[in-house]
């Protein structure tokens, strides 16, 4: 990480780098990938995430986290901003910020909710509506370097807040030892059998890993997602010391 | 070195002098915690005032609501920016808590089922500006905004006004509570902007 | 949401930790003074950002640390916390450069 030194032989840790945006790609109505070039990115985990700081001509300054979308890529990272109704940064992040502007990013920070492909054990990944993204680039980061058996279930209002809609279609086709699922809490597409609603045991026993596999179990969306399937796992015997958690705060679905 | 982002403003802050600097205008009632929600049954509710002597003057809620009360129209403002206008409560002033009360304290400490605390003179409660509040624009406090009651001290910042009251400490000697051991301001006045130490 | 739940949990403070510890402090394993459990930072219940984050132990509920950031300084308590594991690289680790 840079540093600066400054009189007396102490160094400052320079936390904030510049990250210049270099394209904006819609994933849903409500959501778009941004990617930003960082000069001299040390490179990330799968699961980790950055801080995104924002600053206003008088000083004021907001912050947020968003997950890292892709695997590391060079000096290029990617996020996915879910647009928060009255949401100063995301509405920013997702509608006003042009090719080329640059905002400040920290990171990557987050050492506790990763996936490495040098991990063993199948892995289950449990997702609610933007918590999919840290999920997703460990999906990504898995392709082509390990052949962990992963099974993403993925919990969404209605078939068009799919975030990577298409590529986890494909994925779940071409990349061997994964499986997705959908699951809609308000809206079903044609020809689903599963009524809608939210996410139960059922679900999890049925596109999920039985516990005597020991997976290790990723879930992350807003809190009481979270909070709730946490609890559901563990009463179907999952060992709670295997299951990782990332509570994105309380919007619920 | 900050940089600034191209389009950003934030939330809309008042430069017309109408709020205290820095402040923006909100319609909403942000609900802020330190931990979660504590439930007190009100047959187990006490307010209680402990002097630097050790004197104990204790009220139940029956207590409490037998004593005079006042509705009030005061604006809030909140250390993490949010102001709201003409916010509507009724409670008991601390004139009338403190009235029989002999001490040589200047300052006081406000606990809070749950472990929360907040200090400030203890003449800041006094003379009209502080309440033990138990409704909010006409109806019970809820409990996510200090029911069944909360401290109201308007003219400081908001975290002085502390949720789920349940006493007064009064202290010779300042003494930082709950957000002033990290970096809050002991005495937090919004119009001079004093958020953090030293400010 | 019940307002009885905290909206966020450690990982949150990953960010504003790493203004402070050179190493990673999410997944240090921290004892909770009040009642002995030890729990990862990325588990503590947070609540926050504002005015300040305070991360809550997942068993007791009991403060284990709280953070604040002003314009010129970082605040930290950590004395709810009795003591911190923090894992490191092993010397060979180290070697290989990871």
């Amino acid at each position: 990480m840079a540093r600066a030194a400054i009189p007396g032989g102490l160094t400052v840790r320079r936390s904030w780098r510049q990250a210049q945006i270099l394209e904006r790609r819609p994933e849903t109505a409500s959501a778009s990938t941004l990617a930003f070039e960082v000069t001299g990115w040390p490179g990330h985990l799968a699961g980790q995430h950055v801080d995104v700081r924002l600053t206003a001509p008088d000083g004021y300054q907001a912050a947020r986290s968003y997950s890292l979308a892709a695997p590391a890529d060079g000096d290029r990272i990617a996020i996915t901003v879910q647009r928060v109704p009255d949401g100063e940064v995301s509405s920013y992040l997702a509608d006003e910020a042009r090719d080329g502007d640059t905002v400040e990013v920290r990171g990557p920070v987050g050492g506790w909710f990763v996936w490495k492909p040098e991990d063993s054990g199948p892995v289950l990944l449990v997702a609610g509506g933007s918590g999919v993204v840290p999920l997703m680039a460990m999906i990504r980061s898995r392709d082509g370097v390990s052949p962990t058996p992963f099974r993403l279930l993925y919990s969404v209002r209605t078939p068009q807040d799919r975030i990577y809609d298409h590529e986890l279609r494909r994925r779940g086709t071409e990349d061997g030892g994964l499986e997705v699922t959908f699951l809609y809490t308000r809206t079903a597409p044609a020809g689903e059998t599963r009524s809608v609603g939210r996410i139960t045991a059922e679900d999890l026993l049925r596109h999920g890993w039985p516990p005597e596999v020991e997976p290790t179990c990723y879930v992350c969306g807003p809190t009481p997602f979270v909070e709730t399937v946490a609890d559901l796992l563990i009463d179907l015997g999952h060992n709670p010391t295997r299951i990782r958690t990332e509570r994105f705060g309380p919007t619920g679905p | 070195m900050n940089i600034f982002t191209r389009g950003f403003r934030g939330r809309k802050r008042d430069s017309t002098g109408q709020l205290p600097p820095g402040q923006y205008l909100t319609n909403d009632f942000p609900v802020l915690s330190a931990g979660p929600t504590p439930r007190i049954p009100l047959d187990a509710w006490e307010f209680l005032i402990a002097t630097e002597q050790g004197e104990s003057h204790r009220w139940s809620w029956a207590e409490l609501m037998a004593l005079p009360a006042e509705s009030v129209t005061v604006d809030v403002h909140c250390v993490t920016r949010w102001s709201k206008l003409d916010t509507v409560w009724r409670g008991v002033s601390l004139d009338t808590l403190l009235a029989d009360i002999a001490t040589e304290a200047d300052f006081a400490m406000a606990h809070s089922y749950g472990g929360y605390s907040t200090n400030l003179p203890l003449e800041d409660l006094l003379g009209g500006k502080a309440w033990v509040a138990y409704e909010y624009d006409g109806e019970e406090l809820a409990p996510e905004h200090g029911g069944p009651a909360r401290l109201l001290v308007p003219h400081l910042y908001f975290w002085k006004s502390a949720k789920w009251v349940r006493g007064i400490e009064l202290m010779l000697q300042d003494s930082p509570g709950f957000w002033e051991q990290l970096g809050y301001h002991d005495y937090g006045d919004p119009w001079r902007e004093q958020r953090y130490q030293g400010d | 949401m019940n307002e009885q739940m905290a909206a966020y949990d450690g990982n949150t403070l990953a960010g504003p930790l790493s203004e402070v510890f050179a190493i990673e402090v999410t997944t240090a394993a921290g004892r909770c003074r009040s009642c002995g459990t030890t729990s990862e930072v990325a588990t503590f219940r947070v609540y926050g950002p504002g005015p300040g984050f305070v991360g809550r132990c997942p068993h007791c509920e009991d403060v284990l640390l709280q953070l604040v950031r002003t314009p010129d300084a970082l605040w930290l308590d950590f004395s709810g916390v009795s003591a911190l594991r923090i894992p490191m690289p092993t010397d060979a680790a180290a070697e290989t450069g990871r």
